[in-house]
């Protein structure tokens, strides 16, 4: 019953064969075997939202799913946000509105909210104090992170900015060193 | 935590699945679903099966089809294909306004109806749903089909009438009048939790006369059901504040509260009329 298996998961469109018990969950095989240690874990129970990743471009809890049953899925996760040097414009948009402070939270609120802007680029206030709603903040009393989504979504929309991840950032998202 | 080790067995096709269930389900084997009731009481260790028969690759069981007068509920149909209506009348439009009351949009995207009502949480708001419009469950096992209907499905805190080595394949929804009106209220402290009460109402309005008035109460007793003796107050009535205020109070009575820490009976007894009440004001806006 402990045997492993062996896996391919597509993270970010690499390839990671890895080897895996069936009870590992997919946020342990994101951060240990593919080491991927961008996603956090927080609650391991489905609470807090921290290990949100997207699974064929939809955001789900990591820590509610097996690695098993992640195999030949499309999963993008925060390492894949920042392209060519390029911040993502939702990732600037976090930094200018200070939308995060200790952080922990963070990779997976940018993953809830880059889904949710790429279903649905002119989602209107409400929905998007919903769908922000499922991931849990301790730190910055969620207005900044509301602020940020809502900027990039309002730039989306004004077309200011063509992607919600980083492909075809504009100039002024360089990644400041 | 982490989940305690089981051995993994996924199916592609309805059979295999039964098959691998009529296998397994004696040596403390279950379904897995969307995994979001159950991938949690893994890690919390309430739950430490040895086998697990995973449904997800079963492309069959993921549509969800107008058959008839019935809407016809796949085992691996997520709660978020029920975000936009998935049948042009009033049940496709209750289904949508109820289904944001369910947890959030990530646990959306993988737990299931079916799920839900297999797990047969109190306050599940899909067992609400299947209790008062009368939903039929249908099982499957290698021995062949059977139809449950709600009435009998529902045997206290997470339990059902469902054999060990049953799927739940599909359930099957009746369909509302296209005259008809629903109304839904729940109550929770924050967003996303589970509800203390809840109330799901339905009736026709037949020029100012009620018709097939449906009443049922979900998350104040250890299931959810119609109640029968507020559903006869106002059955051939009239439409009015007065008689809607005293089926709500008929409920509150008729009640048998379950109680926490947080909540206790009496609370619980008020809510759930008040419930009743918004659910029937919902319904006519
Ligand atoms: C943070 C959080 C908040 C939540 N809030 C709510 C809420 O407000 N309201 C609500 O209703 N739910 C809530 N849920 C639970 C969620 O809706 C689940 O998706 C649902 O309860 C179970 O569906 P599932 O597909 O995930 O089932 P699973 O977790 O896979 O399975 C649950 C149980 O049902 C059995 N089972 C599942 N499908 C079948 C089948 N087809 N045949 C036979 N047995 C089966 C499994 O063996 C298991 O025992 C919440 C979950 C989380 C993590
Ligand atoms: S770690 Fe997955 S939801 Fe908290
Ligand atoms: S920034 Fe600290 S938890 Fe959100």
């Amino acid at each position: 019953m402990n045997d492993t298996l062996p896996i391919t998961l597509q993270v970010n469109g690499h390839a990671h064969a890895i080897r895996v018990e069936p009870r590992k969950t997919l946020s342990d095989a994101l951060r240990i075997d593919c080491g991927l240690t961008g996603t956090n874990v927080g609650c391991e129970h489905g609470v807090c939202g921290a290990c949100t990743v997207l699974l064929d471009g939809a955001p789900v809890r990591s820590c509610l799913m097996f690695a098993v049953q992640a195999q030949g899925r499309a999963l993008r996760t925060v390492e894949g946000l920042a392209q060519g040097g390029n911040l993502a414009p939702l990732q600037q948009a976090f930094i200018d509105h200070h939308a995060l402070q200790c952080g922990f939270c963070t990779s997976g609120f940018l993953m809830l909210a880059t889904g949710m802007l790429e279903r649905n680029p002119t989602i209107d206030d409400a929905s998007l104090r919903e769908v922000l709603a499922s991931n849990l903040c301790r730190c910055t009393g969620y207005q900044n992170i509301l602020r940020a989504v809502a900027h990039t979504r309002d730039a989306l929309r004004a077309g200011t900015v063509k992607n919600v991840d980083g492909a075809q950032a504009t100039a002024t998202s360089q990644v400041s060193r | 935590m982490k989940a305690g080790a089981f051995s993994w067995h996924p199916a592609h096709t309805l059979d295999e699945a039964v098959t691998l269930l009529a296998e397994y389900a004696p040596h403390d084997g279950r379904v897995i679903a969307g995994g979001q009731s159950l991938i949690p009481s893994m890690a919390l260790r309430v739950a430490f099966p040895a086998h697990r028969v995973d449904i997800n690759g079963v492309d069959e069981l993921a549509r969800v089809i107008v058959d008839g007068d019935d809407l016809v509920i796949g085992a691996c149909v997520r709660h978020a294909a029920f975000h936009v209506p998935v049948e042009p009348g009033p049940l496709g439009r209750l289904l949508t306004q109820v289904v944001h009351d369910i947890a959030h949009d990530p646990i959306r995207q993988r737990g299931t109806f079916c799920g839900s009502l297999a797990n047969a949480d109190p306050a599940s708001e899909w067992c609400l749903v299947a209790a008062t419009l009368g939903a039929r469950m249908v099982a499957r096992s290698i021995r062949g089909a059977r139809t449950i209907e709600a009435a009998d499905w529902f045997q206290g805190i997470m339990s059902t009438a469902l054999a060990e080595d049953e799927l739940l394949a599909e359930v099957r929804l009746p369909r509302l009048a296209g005259d008809a009106r629903a109304g839904f209220y729940e109550f929770s402290r924050r967003a996303g939790d589970y509800a203390l009460a809840m109330a799901l109402v339905a009736y026709r309005d037949d020029h100012g006369t009620l018709r097939d008035v449906r009443i049922g109460t979900g998350g104040v007793e250890v299931q959810p059901r119609r109640i029968a003796q507020a559903e006869a107050m106002l059955e051939g009535r009239a439409l009015s504040e007065e008689a809607i205020a005293k089926a709500a109070a008929a409920v509150s009575a008729a009640v048998d509260p379950l109680e926490d820490v947080h909540t206790d009976a009496t609370y619980r007894r008020s809510l759930i009329g008040t419930a009743v009440r918004r659910a029937f004001a919902q319904a006519a806006a």
